[in-house]
């Protein structure tokens, strides 16, 4: 086991820039995710632990072991790197059976025969495929194939194993089953884990820690689960996280308006931000269920513009002012109240929580 | 460190290198010695010879010839190949998958033996047909005169077809049927549909099928060979053949070689780029998944009728010529009539344990065709590899240099590999058989390239990767993962090559020596010294070798078979 340090990573293809000043340490034994939009450079950096990509900048540490460096030109062949790693599309050798594709790790080791048999059929008893070790793959199911590949990536014991987007060719009930396998995989064998997805969702169930990347491939915010969902640093983290409402917000004689509007928002000022909220630098954020929808006056008004059963909760679309927010509500929350709303409706809003982040042109952003 | 490099990187470098060296080697330095003969004469530019050669009546002849032929030939291979791939995809035309497979039939028939049946059939006065038909009607001449561009045009159709056929046949099953019913459900008619939606979606394949044609035809030797030079009608690889055979290979009739070889190099250029514009452009064509119910035409009383034209076609293209063949080859003498006591096994007997000749052509024709695809399978999966999975420098010669072989007729080679190699640049190797093989292997790289680049381009990267962080090597993984996953598609290359190289002519018929004839130049031989009987028998045994061998393909990639 290892933990893996990228120190200042660079990646161009041609003049296409990839990634730069990349940092990022991952701690021994650790399940860290990298989060981010499609084309984030976020396989990238799997691949350059990998070392099926070359730095252009910085280098790479596995455990002790400088595995890359840009200015040293080291590049270690990912046959040395002692890794484990878990492909999108399953990687399962077409023309090796079950138990074949899962010993050769330990064949290209070196490993004694039957010691080799052993560990292989432990490394199938730890995926659950016990019994289908002579099958071919293409008689195993897409999430059967998986996990010959997680068993394939474990059994010569690496260092560190590396997953891209290993769930996302699942279906959503294997998806939720192999979420809870490779936790448990990992809570047994101790490896440290590096995953990548643009699943939010998968990300928080799993990870230790998250890294949020954007678009241009900076890491936004790093740290547990909880803290990125409850403490975006920024509202690109917040939005990236779940559907999500930002209101342009407005001080007046002590009170929350909806900017250039009478809507008013029942809320507590944040503290010591007067200044800032008065420049209009800040902006709120909240989530659809963050949102209250009363019958009663004397709350902001809105009118519903759309409603949208999807089973446990309703979908609204509420319009405030010229501004339109997302909000959801429990179905039973709904049944309480008397009947559900219904497009025209004139409803009351109470706002539970408001995040308050740095506004940079994420009004424009926003409407995108 | 140094180890760390090599074992990393080095391995690109090195397969790079080595497939760019065998490609320049094998086909770019002879056709670029082509080029530079035609036009260079003691190392300055002299045009006014190439004047003067292409302005000799012969070779203006020649030339016109050529572009007659390959004229003729792919309009009316356009046409039947259209109309046969509609039939078959497109009505409800009974036993349409056995006649699919049926029109693919003359793919697999060597054309010049397809030629020498022909000219057994209707030659003027003693083709079996016209003797036939004069006797029947009491006619003083003959019905139809193999000798002549008509005739090369027809045998030489019925040979080609296929090309835009498999092409046509292939787009209108791929298609997407929604398409049409798009359009039906808007109100078109059938007649309309195809006139405004299919037909414009299937003219990139047919003009792709079109143009494979016209490259075939314009550098095609064995047809115009035997049922051309005759009557003294030459085509451009014809003529190349007549001028070097006649001067014995002398410098001036080279020379005049290259210089008709350039114009094939130039033309054949042009018509895959011009393929290329149209499959470019062709990409919009919806390829639909594997659900697919296409609107079929009921022929409703057309149905028998048709269906007993398309057998007619098969039989008069493909039977009769075929058992022509066999019937002639088994004939004590040629001409007498086909009667039990008239035929015995006598020639066979002859032609494969007795007759020298012949027995060392199927040899040499054997193990050639042997070591050629065996090599030629090779290098093909190494540049093809290099091609499609490297991610190396340098990569666009590659590229640029492994479409050269599709391009480069036989004539071409056989003509650039004996300036390279009859001693000019030290090595020797005219009148052996090596200088055959260097040339088969040039000759059917394309093959080779095509069909293992099929075969990697289904091998996803993770897999291969997948192996690399396991932590085998580079090599180990092609050793372990690659070859097993593409080795379909290697063995499908190595017939792909065998089968053709076994009956070989046109390169083959300008480099044998007197002890390196192969099958193919016997067979010319032999029809040319009017020993009609031993060349059917002879063809014969490579009919029978053929079709053994395309069973065996069969069995092995169990695929639809592909134009190549």
């Amino acid at each position: 086991m290892a933990d893996v340090i990228l120190e200042k990573v660079g990646k161009t293809y041609g003049k296409h820039r990839i990634l730069s000043d990349f940092s990022v340490t991952i701690q021994d034994g650790e399940c860290f995710t990298f989060l981010g939009p499609s084309g984030c450079g976020k396989t990238v950096i799997l691949r350059l632990i990998a070392g099926f990509e070359r730095l252009t900048d910085g280098r790479i540490f596995i455990g002790d072991q400088l595995v890359s460096s840009a200015t040293d030109n080291i590049h270690l062949p990912p046959e040395a790197r002692k890794i484990g790693m878990v492909f999108q599309d399953y990687a399962v050798w077409p023309h090796k059976s079950v138990s074949e594709n899962i010993v050769y790790p330990l064949q290209m080791q070196k490993i004694e025969e039957t010691a080799a048999k052993e560990r292989t059929l432990a490394a199938i008893h730890l995926v659950n495929l016990t019994g289908l070790e002579t099958r071919m793959p293409f008689q195993l199911s897409g999430g059967q194939q998986q996990r010959v590949a997680l068993a394939r990536a474990l059994v010569s014991r690496p260092q560190v194993m590396l997953l891209d987007e290993p769930l996302s060719n699942l279906d959503a009930n294997l998806r939720e089953e192999m979420r809870f396998e490779i936790t448990r995989l990992q809570k047994q064998t101790g490896v440290t884990i590096l995953y990548v997805t643009h699943d939010q969702e998968v990300a928080l169930a799993i990870s230790d820690r998250v890294a949020v990347m954007d678009k241009t491939g900076r890491i936004r915010q790093v740290g547990p689960p909880d803290d990125i969902y409850e403490k975006p640093v920024d509202p690109f983290v917040f939005k990236f996280m779940g559907i999500s409402n930002f209101i342009p917000i407005e001080y007046r004689d002590g009170r929350l308006f909806i900017r250039e509007s009478d809507a008013l928002i029942g809320c507590p000022v944040p503290e010591g931000d007067m200044d800032r909220l008065q420049s209009h630098e800040l902006i709120a954020g909240c989530r659809p269920y963050d949102i209250e929808l009363v019958h009663q006056e004397g709350h902001t008004q809105g009118k519903i513009q759309r409603v949208i059963y999807l089973g446990a909760t309703i979908d609204y679309r509420v319009a405030v002012g010229r501004k339109i927010l997302r909000v959801q509500q429990d179905v039973r929350d709904a049944g309480q109240g008397g009947v559900p709303f219904r497009t025209g409706d004139s409803v009351g809003l109470k706002f539970r929580d408001l995040k308050w982040f740095e506004n940079r042109g994420i009004d424009a952003e926003e409407e995108t | 460190m140094i180890r760390k490099l090599i074992g990393s990187f080095g391995i690109a470098e090195i397969l790079l290198a080595l497939s760019v060296l065998i490609l320049v080697l094998v086909v770019a330095v002879p056709v670029i010695l082509i080029l530079w003969t035609a036009l260079f004469v003691n190392g300055s530019l002299n045009v006014k010879d190439i004047v003067n050669i292409l302005s000799r009546p012969d070779t203006y002849e020649a030339l016109k010839n050529s572009l007659v032929i390959a004229g003729g030939v792919t309009f009316f291979s356009t046409i039947i190949g259209v109309f046969f791939a509609w039939l078959v995809s497109r009505t409800d035309l009974p036993f349409k998958e056995t006649m699919k497979v049926l029109f693919l039939v003359p793919f697999m028939l060597p054309s010049f033996i397809g030629a020498l049946a022909w000219k057994m059939l209707l030659s003027p006065r003693s083709g079996y047909v016209n003797k036939f038909l004069s006797g029947l009607f009491g006619w003083d001449g003959s019905l139809f005169n193999i000798y002549s561009l008509t005739g090369i045009i027809a045998v030489e159709t019925m040979y080609l077809f296929p090309f835009v056929f498999i092409q046509v046949a292939g787009a209108l099953e791929r298609m997407d049927p929604t398409l049409e019913e798009s359009a039906r459900i808007s109100g078109a008619g059938l007649i309309t549909i195809t006139r405004r939606i299919t037909l414009p979606l299937m003219m990139p394949s047919i003009a792709a099928g079109a143009l494979l044609v016209s490259l075939y035809s314009l550098a095609h030797f064995g047809v115009p060979a035997i049922l051309g030079t005759e009557r003294g009608i030459y085509n451009i690889p014809t003529k190349i053949y007549e001028q070097i055979y006649q001067s014995g290979g002398s410098f001036v009739a080279i020379r005049t070689g290259t210089i008709l070889s350039s114009i094939l190099i130039i033309a054949a250029g042009l018509i895959l780029y011009l393929q290329s514009l149209v499959l470019k452009a062709g990409r919009f064509q919806v390829i639909a998944g594997k659900s697919m119910r296409p609107m079929l035409l009921k022929l409703r009383s057309l149905k028998i009728p048709l269906l007993a034209f398309s057998i007619l076609y098969i039989l008069i293209t493909v039977v009769l010529p075929t058992a022509t063949i066999f019937l002639v080859g088994s004939l004590k003498t040629y001409g007498i009539r086909f009667t039990m006591e008239n035929m015995s096994f006598d020639n066979l007997k002859y032609i494969l344990f007795q007759w020298k000749m012949t027995k060392d052509a199927i040899w040499n024709s054997f193990y050639l065709s042997l070591a050629a695809a065996f090599v030629t399978m090779i290098v093909g999966t190494l540049i093809s590899y290099t091609i499609v999975k490297m991610k190396v420098r340098g990569k666009f010669i590659l590229e640029f240099l492994g479409v050269l072989p599709f391009s480069v007729p036989g004539t071409v080679i056989a003509l650039g590999v004996i300036l390279v190699w009859s001693g000019k640049f030290g090595i020797n190797l005219y009148n052996t058989a090596w200088i055959i093989f260097v040339a088969y292997i040039a000759r059917y790289m394309a093959f080779s390239l095509k069909s293992n680049s099929a075969a990697l381009e289904q091998v996803d990267d993770s897999l291969e990767e997948a192996a690399r962080a396991c932590g085998a090597t580079h090599w180990q993984t092609l050793k372990d993962i690659v070859i097993p996953l593409i080795k379909p598609g290697m063995v499908a290359a190595f017939f792909l090559i065998f089968l053709p190289a076994l009956r070989e002519l046109t390169t083959s018929v300008l480099l044998y020596g007197p002890t390196t004839r192969t099958i193919g130049v016997a067979i010319y031989a032999l029809n040319e010294d009017g020993e009609t009987v031993y060349a059917a028998t002879l063809a014969s045994v490579a009919l029978v070798i053929i079709i053994v061998g395309q069973l065996v393909i069969k069995r092995i990639t169990r695929s639809r078979i592909e134009g190549v």
